[in-house]
């Protein structure tokens, strides 16, 4: 019997989907996450879904605890070594202020100053030696750093993406000296130059080695205690999976792996629906993270910021974060107009209807009083707040300062601001880049993307949504679905002409060896490799680049030439005869396909669909733009394939509600999904 | 006429300023300038048919742009004739609505269903537009001749048509011309996606609905700034700040603001400020009203931008005085370093009235530093800027900001690595500049030193930079940032340069170092009131040293390093007032 399972922690829940290969059935848990030890919330998880762990084969892993040690500063003491004169770089950044306006704000190194220590060496940008690396004050370094209580250690020299031998050199004097093997050499993770957002990327690593790496022991301990001592990977923020044994030698590239499954899961599960070109849309309480998957290729970014004066240059899927939820909160500003957000109820105390003394209108509370969420479900039980308090409060706070004339037109214009907001967001981040949004689908999930699905996609001109058979457990479908996968870079930075194509193939060759050698290290079942190269490129003089995918390492000249004009022209519909393209960097995934997770399997099983009368569950008035309308409700789950249903209509699950607009229809396809066609 | 429903107006709202923030961006992923794509030295926006006004500009643009385009618009719109679906002007000409040279301005008639609109325009920061020094900051030029190529509005497009005789006349005229053809097309573009993306919203809206829209978001961001202005006290409050020299005669020029509060309208008088000036310090007027704006939305950064944001601020005309530079006054300070000290009066005025709100002085210069030679071991010449950041002021919220950008950019600096890889230096040291934090209960951040030495051939150095002759303005009893300091060691000779802040083409021969260190920001609140457990932090982490902090936060540090508590209180009770040291410091 073959099983997997993939668990997810996030912040407010961890989930768990397992599926069943053989028998084709699927169990999934949702148990609150537990913050102190999210090993804790993932054994709960297990034991909820009555998982034997003796008999289940893998394990697949997201977690949040690197994002959340960086993010609270809960990170490990750490020390640094680096070249004479320049200790400081790693908090003077890049003359930057958190926003464009106003001059106050500050930024915190990770590193504190007086365990910034110097050493005398110096290499050039051509990677020639200037001064020799004192082996004698690297060692008195290491010393020092010890002494001041350091538990990881990063080795950070200019220009060690040209020349890493002093890095390497002071690596081995540190090593011996060392108890743990948290030690982070810059150019070990980023070949790449810029020393601020190499060095911090560094800082990062090993800020989060410790922590991680007590995590994961302490996963492996209560897994191996249940009788589970099989495989474990762990989501990276790349997309992929990589194995528990070697996950804290790149702590950093965990960082933003919740975001990264969710876009894996879209990409998986679009596919294979037939959509290939992607916005992903997760909306949460707090905010929404936005994603884009082209011809079936979730796009990445080695440049992402995961807060201010935080760059973290490794490849990641590139997800941004707008902060706009539920929890989002509504007020009339001084110039008497509406605005939603960006300050959230958060979970305390959280919109209104929550009764954990909320008092401030929320997106949250606007869809209640449309009938969007069903008031018995949402309303607390505890502290029970009555619809007609929440109503009553939505005056208070916005309906009658602008003279709306009740609850709901109050409501209604609180989510349309809401709406606009979001989709400008979400169109600044995806399709304003180049992309013609009729060729997209939006891909809604998390609690409350459903909800807004539809009149996010027709305020961005998309056609279509597809609310996935399992919209509140996304991102631990995207850990089963996801590949084992291992990211290169190597910069060459010389005019097209000028490069010898030679070193070209020769790079993309050794970095094709290397990730094959490192997933048979890792001993992990895969089914194939698969080799993408990625190259980035500009024109003489600009520094922002293009990244555009290429089939083949043996790719010749005049090949990259016209990708990179046609990548430029879809752009930004410029044609630069004049100019000569520059080759910058070359970028090699190695992925180790696993075997496919049968998508079917998500749903019921078949003895227990219902045609879409016989999942009705009755009706509830619900407003849209042209008043209260009765609407039915439909019980999500059970729908059989092919069913269709036209607009207005609710449709319910365990954690998520889609709302079906009277000018739409969807139709259910044969993996469960919801594919919904705006104004049809 | 019935007014807009507010739902409906705040949607066009975000509509407009999202077709702002998408020709801001394509701006910069696509422009060749570093200056721009980098420093992100441009800004985009959508301005008013007959008037010029602003309707709308791009989040992220460059803060000192956000008045002067209006005005810049209106100059063209002045001089436009037979315009067509497709023309698009280009001007740099500072005294018609601009701030230096370099900033090149790109105007374009937006037609709706054939008829004129609107207008869409946008600024870059071309790196040269020719002139005596390579990049446009000449200390010493005394005429705007001398400072480049000046553009009046011509049209460089033509229903849609590049010109190719102005082209070649403008690339004729400037250095690195080769690149510019990209800056030209990416300026252009970011203009097109804007005018696809504004039809689609007034296509969607109505054409009525937009303008009616339009009007009243202009009268709705009036009545916030009016709102902000109301809570500040009735009455009259001065500021004044100095900018170091002109770069020609070596005396401090004055900038003297004195605001006048009355219920919701703010009302700036600069006419004390000193007389025009030989060198290349004089403002325009665009870019002195822009700094009072920007200084204003530094303070209320929620407030949205659009003409009505500026209604309740009435600026004099400060005829006389060197911030209302005629042709053919040298003005290529103007919007790096000019526009910081008036920016730094508005701040200095105003944080007498609603200290809560304000923060000490922000160090307030581009540090601009610009070496150009030939390597002879690359047989190229080459032109290398440095901008370098300072400390930010002490506020109610907190210490202030280490190495913060100026207070009219968002700029980056280049990394040391790719500077290293195009020209023939090597940096010797980037550090935080000690000491140079203003004290103050909430004391200033730290500026930056860096020391750059020349590997090979020969080179000229110039610089415009600010802040060398006294600190940042520290507030309420704080401290004022350390002073700029530039060093240059020749051969064992030190130049230190008679201007402090600025000079031009300082030979530089292989070998020889220059070292820069940037002002600190100013402290807020006396010194002597700081937690001296956080003075002690500071101690540890090497922001000061024992001795410093005993004299300027008046706090012991014991031989160990640790703090002595009661040393600390008998001696700040024997001083019952902070102990002035300014100026000294770093």
């Amino acid at each position: 019997m073959q099983q997997i399972v993939g668990v997810d922690v996030g912040g407010t829940f961890t989930d768990l989907i397992l599926i069943d290969e053989q028998s084709g059935g699927v169990r999934i848990s949702k148990v609150p996450s537990t913050p102190e030890n999210q090993a804790f919330g993932v054994m709960s998880a297990l034991k909820k879904s009555s998982a034997i762990l003796p008999d289940l084969n893998i394990l697949i892993h997201g977690t949040t605890v690197t994002t959340n040690a960086l993010l609270e500063r809960k990170v490990s003491r750490l020390g640094l070594i680096t070249t004479r004169g320049f200790r400081d770089v790693l908090e003077l950044g890049r003359r930057t202020r958190p926003k464009p306006y106003g001059l106050t704000g500050s930024f915190e190194c990770l590193i504190p100053r007086n365990l910034r220590l110097e050493v005398q060496e110096r290499i050039d940008s051509d990677g020639e030696v200037l001064e020799k690396l004192d082996e004698t004050e690297v060692r008195k370094a290491v010393q020092t750093l010890l002494e001041l209580g350091a538990e990881s250690l990063v080795i950070h020299f200019l220009h060690s993406y040209k020349n890493d031998s002093h890095e390497k050199e002071a690596e081995a004097i540190a090593r011996e000296l060392w108890p743990t093997s948290f030690i982070t050499r810059g150019s070990a993770l980023v070949s790449e130059y810029r020393e601020y957002e190499r060095g911090t990327t560094a800082s990062i690593n090993a800020a989060v080695q410790p922590v991680l790496n007590r995590y994961i022991s302490s996963l492996r301990e209560a897994l191996k205690d249940e009788g589970y001592s099989r495989e474990l990977l762990v989501m990276q923020g790349n997309g992929g999976t990589v194995s528990s044994n070697i996950v804290t030698e790149d702590a950093v590239k965990t960082v933003m792996s919740g975001p990264a499954s969710g876009v894996m899961a879209a990409a998986f599960t679009a596919g294979q629906s037939g959509f290939m070109n992607v916005v992903t849309y997760d909306m949460g309480g707090t905010s929404c993270d936005v994603g884009l998957i082209v011809e079936g290729i979730p796009q990445v970014s080695s440049e992402l910021e995961i807060e201010y004066a935080m760059p973290i240059h490794v490849p990641m899927v590139d997800v941004h974060t707008i902060g706009a939820g539920g929890g989002s909160i509504a007020w009339v500003n001084d110039a008497g107009l509406l605005q939603v957000g960006p300050e959230s109820a958060g979970a305390q105390p959280g919109p209104i209807c929550y009764g954990k003394g909320g008092a401030r209108p929320t997106m949250t509370d606007a869809n209640l009083v449309l009938g969007r969420l069903n008031p018995e479900k949402l309303l607390a039980v505890d502290n029970p707040v009555f619809l007609e308090k929440v109503r009553e409060l939505l005056m208070k706070e916005v309906g009658h300062p602008l003279g709306l004339k009740d609850a709901e037109a109050t409501a209604s214009a609180i989510l349309r601001i809401g709406n606009t907001n979001m989709a400008g967001a979400l169109r600044l981040m995806s399709l304003a880049r180049g992309h013609d949004p009729r060729d997209f689908v939006l891909f809604a999930f998390g609690g409350a993307g459903p909800l807004h699905a539809t009149a996010l996609a027709r305020e961005m001109g998309i056609p279509r949504v597809l609310v996935p058979m399992r919209p509140g457990i996304t991102n631990a479908v995207g850990c089963v679905a996801a590949d084992v996968r291992h990211d290169y870079v190597r910069s060459i930075n010389l005019p097209l002409e000028h490069v010898d194509m030679e070193i070209v193939r020769n790079a993309f060759e050794t970095q094709i060896r290397e990730g094959k050698d490192l997933i048979e290290r890792e001993g992990i079942e895969i089914e194939e490799m698969i080799v993408v190269h990625d190259v980035d490129m500009q024109f003489q003089g600009q520094t922002h680049i293009l990244s555009f995918t290429v089939d083949d390492p043996r790719v010749s000249k005049s090949r990259l030439r016209s990708s990179f004009e046609e990548a430029y022209w879809n752009r930004f519909s410029v044609e630069l005869p004049e100019i000569r393209p520059v080759l910058v960097n070359l970028h090699t995934a190695v992925i180790g396909r696993r075997k496919a997770v049968p998508l079917t399997s998500l749903m019921p099983l078949k003895n227990e669909w219902k045609n879409s009368n016989e999942c009705q569950k009755g009706t509830r008035a619900v407003w849209f733009e042209q008043g209260w309308q009765e609407t039915p409700v439909f019980h999500r789950e059970p729908l059989c394939p092919g069913s269709r249903i036209t607009g207005p209509a609710l449709l319910e699950q365990m954690d998520s509600t889609v709302v079906l607009d009277p000018r739409d229809a969807l139709e259910v396809d044969s993996f469960g999904n919801l594919i919904i066609t705006l104004n049809s | 006429m019935p007014g807009l429903d507010p739902i409906t107006l705040t949607v066009i709202q975000s509509g407009l300023q999202q077709v702002c923030n998408e020709m801001d961006l394509a701006f910069v992923r696509s422009a060749f300038s570093p200056v721009i794509s980098e420093a992100l030295d441009r800004s985009d926006g959508i301005y008013e048919r007959d008037t010029g006004e602003l309707i709308a500009q791009g989040e992220l643009g460059l803060p000192v742009f956000v008045g002067t385009m209006q005005f810049g618009t209106q100059c063209v719109i002045e001089r436009a004739k037979n315009l067509k679906d497709g023309d698009l002007y280009i001007v740099n000409d500072p005294y018609l609505g601009g701030t230096h040279l370099m900033d090149v301005r790109f105007v374009k008639p937006f037609f709706y269903q054939g008829e004129l609109f609107a207008w869409l325009a946008n600024t870059g920061h071309w790196p040269d537009t020719g002139g005596a020094v390579p990049g446009g900051f000449s200390a010493n030029a005394t005429e705007v001749e001398q400072e480049g190529l000046r553009l009046p509005p011509v049209k460089l497009y033509k229903a849609g048509v590049l010109d190719e005789e102005i082209l070649s006349i403008v690339l004729s005229n400037i250095r690195i011309a080769d690149q510019r053809i990209g800056d030209i097309k990416a300026q252009a573009a970011a203009l097109s996606v804007g005018e696809k993306r504004f039809t689609e919203l007034i296509d969607r809206y109505g054409k009525d609905t937009v303008l009616k829209g339009i009007g009243e978001l202009k009268q709705r961001a009036s009545q916030q700034m009016r709102a902000r202005i109301k809570n500040i006290p009735d009455g009259t409050y001065l500021g004044e700040a100095f900018v170091d020299s002109d770069g020609v005669v070596d005396e401090p020029l004055r900038i003297s603001m004195k605001i006048s509060k009355k219920d919701t309208e703010l009302h700036f008088d600069m006419s004390g400020s000193s007389p025009p000036c030989q060198g290349p310090m004089n403002s325009v007027i665009a870019t002195t009203r822009s700094s009072i704006y920007l200084a204003i939305k530094h303070i209320f950064p929620e407030v949205p931008i659009n003409a009505g944001t500026f209604d309740p601020l009435h600026i004099k005309d400060p005829e006389g005085t060197f911030l209302y530079a005629r042709y053919p006054r040298p003005v290529s300070g103007c919007a790096a370093e000019v526009s910081q000290r008036i920016a730094e009066a508005v701040f200095s005025a105003l944080v007498q009235a609603i200290p809560d709100q304000l923060f000490a002085a922000p160090a307030g210069t581009s540090g601009n530093f610009c070496l150009g030679g030939f390597d002879p071991k690359r047989e190229r010449s080459y032109v290398m800027y440095v901008i370098s950041g300072g400390g930010y002021g002490g506020n109610p919220k907190g210490d202030g900001l280490s190495n913060g950008c100026s207070t009219i950019g968002i700029s980056k600096t280049t990394p040391i690595e790719v500077m290293e890889q195009y020209y023939p230096v090597l940096f010797e040291e980037y550090s935080l500049h000690e000491g140079s934090g203003g004290a103050g209960k909430q004391r200033g951040g730290f500026g930056v030193n860096y020391k750059v030495r020349l590997r090979r051939g020969n080179a000229k150095a110039s610089m415009v930079m600010d802040h060398g002759r006294s600190g940042p303005l520290g507030a309420l009893g704080g401290e004022n940032g350390g002073v700029n300091r530039v060093r240059i060691e020749s051969h064992g000779d030190t130049y230190i340069p008679p201007h402090l802040s600025k000079d031009q083409n300082i030979m530089i021969r292989e070998g020889d170092t220059i070292r820069v260190s940037t002002p600190g920001g100013g402290g807020f609140g006396t010194a002597f009131e700081r937690d001296p457990e956080r003075v002690a932090r500071d101690v540890n982490l090497g922001y000061y040293t024992a001795e410093e902090v005993r004299k300027r936060f008046g706090v012991v540090i014991d031989a160990a390093g640790q703090l002595d508590k009661d040393a600390t209180k008998n001696y700040r009770g024997k001083f019952s007032k902070f102990q002035d040291c300014p100026n000294t410091v770093g």
